[in-house]
């Protein structure tokens, strides 16, 4: 019984000594960001690895996820002689969720773990303590550029991701079911509000940006500085990502809907 | 205790442990500007440890280290890095950046902390790659290179901002016997013409006496003995006489703790 006691309270301070490292670190990147001024070719280049390699997978998978909204909502819809309403269900359904959430998974999954192995390795062949050793602040220099780009990936691939997927609900309801042209895009231009909709998907995919890259870039400085250590780490981005970014879309949800 | 004029480094009575392993329960050491001075020792015994503590990576529980004369565990962030601008380190896997060309990682701590124009840091990049005779490879990749050839680059890119001191870890460790007599000659040339302060970490007898001024043993968290190489050959600690001849067993055992052999075989299973 004791032994329980003992056992939850060491979970708990593991937890929570953790989650100060986590806080102490993603403080120490973000002050490092000052040190990007001078040098933005640094962010360039992991917004072209982080952002850019991303794009395909999340161009695709947008495609895909718009077609299937568009037969899915169009054979609820027709139910009640509503399928006129489809570019509104397959826009909002983007918007407000499927694109933040979906880019945040996939971004977490295609750049999060690449962030992970990445870092994980720099550390593991001593480049992290090298840096230090020549004065150089690994994390200002290594990780603030990353942070940084990601944050701003995220909300662009989502955007992209969203745009694509309303194509991909056209070209279903649209060219395949024969739902009005005019109809599909007048009816989601009047329907979706560009604060209520737009805005609150953009402050989402925002801060799951920051989530996910966080999670992503502590994971690969904090990693056990070997071959298994590396490849838990890399497991542990992809797993954690994803279950805080559905848990904070839930929070995020419920108080945008207040 | 300010440090002497002869001094670069003091240590005293330096503690350091990491969780319930102890690996320094008291070291002094003395490191004499513009010598080469080795720490050598069995694995395991922290060697690579002491040098993370001269370099600031790590703090020791107690005691002081003395470079320049300031307390390194007590300097605070930006001292420290403008301490560590006067140390290269040499890692023992040449922790060159792999995403860039051998030249860049050379120009890297240059193009870090001076604002010397493009053309200059050229230069000086093609100077410290004269140096290590691998002008030639500066546009190869840290993963096109050998084992001695990264070190060498390593030891370049140590030397870019002329620091007062190099540590090495463990330079010749993995080294074919060309590679080997190639660092040993750099080392000492670099010592000499650089007016360096070299401190080498290393279980490699032959290579080390060979260019010490002055060797430290250190085992089992203590320093079991020091002096000059002469004086560390004729010594006859058992401890230093086990560590130079390679004897299987004597103060450092053979057998990792253990139960009595006899107990261990005839116990329940």
């Amino acid at each position: 019984m004791f032994d329980w006691f003992a056992k939850v309270g060491k979970n708990a301070i593991d937890f929570f000594a953790r989650f100060g490292r986590e806080v102490l670190l993603f403080i120490q990147a973000v002050i490092g960001f000052a040190t990007l001024i001078p040098r933005p070719g640094l962010v360039v280049q992991q917004l072209f690895s982080v952002g850019v390699r991303s794009m395909l997978i999340i161009i695709v998978s947008g495609f895909f996820v718009g077609m299937v909204l568009g037969l899915q909502g169009y054979n609820t819809l027709v139910d009640f002689g509503a399928e006129e309403s489809l570019g509104v269900v397959v826009a909002l359904s983007l918007v407000r969720e499927l694109g933040p959430v979906v880019t945040a998974l996939l971004y977490a999954g295609r750049a999060g773990s690449a962030l992970t192995a990445e870092i994980g390795l720099m550390k593991a062949t001593e480049q992290l303590s090298g840096l230090e050793m020549m004065a150089v602040n690994p994390v200002s220099r290594i990780l603030s550029p990353r942070l940084l780009a990601g944050i701003i990936s995220m909300p662009l691939l989502a955007a992209m991701f969203s745009a694509v997927g309303v194509f991909g609900g056209y070209l279903v309801g649209v060219d395949m079911l024969g739902v009005d042209s005019g109809a599909y895009w007048s009816q989601m231009q009047a329907k979706v509000d560009f604060n209520d909709d737009i805005v609150n998907g953009v402050i989402k995919s925002f801060a799951f940006g920051i989530v996910t890259t966080w999670i992503a870039v502590y994971e690969g400085y904090s990693c056990i500085p070997t071959s298994e250590g590396v490849s838990r780490a890399t497991t542990r981005t992809v797993v954690y990502s994803a279950l805080v970014v559905l848990g904070l879309d839930f929070l995020l949800t419920a108080l945008m809907l207040d | 205790m300010p440090a002497t004029d002869d001094n670069l480094v003091e240590i005293r009575g330096m503690h350091f442990s990491r969780g319930l392993s102890k690996i320094f329960t008291g070291v002094d050491i003395d490191i004499p500007k513009g010598k080469i001075t080795a720490i050598m020792g069995p694995s395991g015994t922290g060697k690579t440890t002491l040098l993370k503590l001269i370099g600031g990576q790590i703090k020791p529980q107690q005691g002081t280290i003395h470079f320049h004369g300031e307390n390194i565990p007590a300097m605070r962030t930006r001292k420290l890095y403008a301490a560590r601008k006067k140390m290269g380190m040499l890692f023992q896997s040449g922790a060159l950046l792999t995403d860039m060309s051998v030249f860049d990682n050379i120009a890297f701590p240059l193009r870090e902390h001076t604002r010397l124009p493009e053309v200059m840091i050229r230069d000086l990049v093609i100077m410290k790659l004269q140096a290590v005779g691998l002008r030639g490879a500066r546009y190869l990749m840290p993963s096109e290179l050998s084992g001695g050839m990264a070190r060498r680059a390593a030891l370049a890119r140590a030397i870019a901002l002329d620091p007062e001191m190099i540590l090495y870890d463990e330079p010749f460790t993995g080294q074919d016997p060309i590679s080997m007599g190639v660092l040993v000659q750099l080392i000492r040339s670099m010592n000499e013409a650089l007016g360096l302060t070299s401190v080498i970490v290393s279980h490699d007898i032959q290579e080390t006496m060979a260019i010490a001024d002055k060797i430290y043993i250190i085992s089992q968290g203590e320093v079991v003995g020091h002096g000059s190489p002469e004086e560390i050959d004729k010594s006859d600690s058992p401890w230093i006489k086990q560590f130079m001849h390679g004897e299987a067993d004597g103060p450092v055992p053979f057998h990792y703790p253990a139960l009595p052999y006899k107990e261990d075989l005839l116990a329940e299973y």
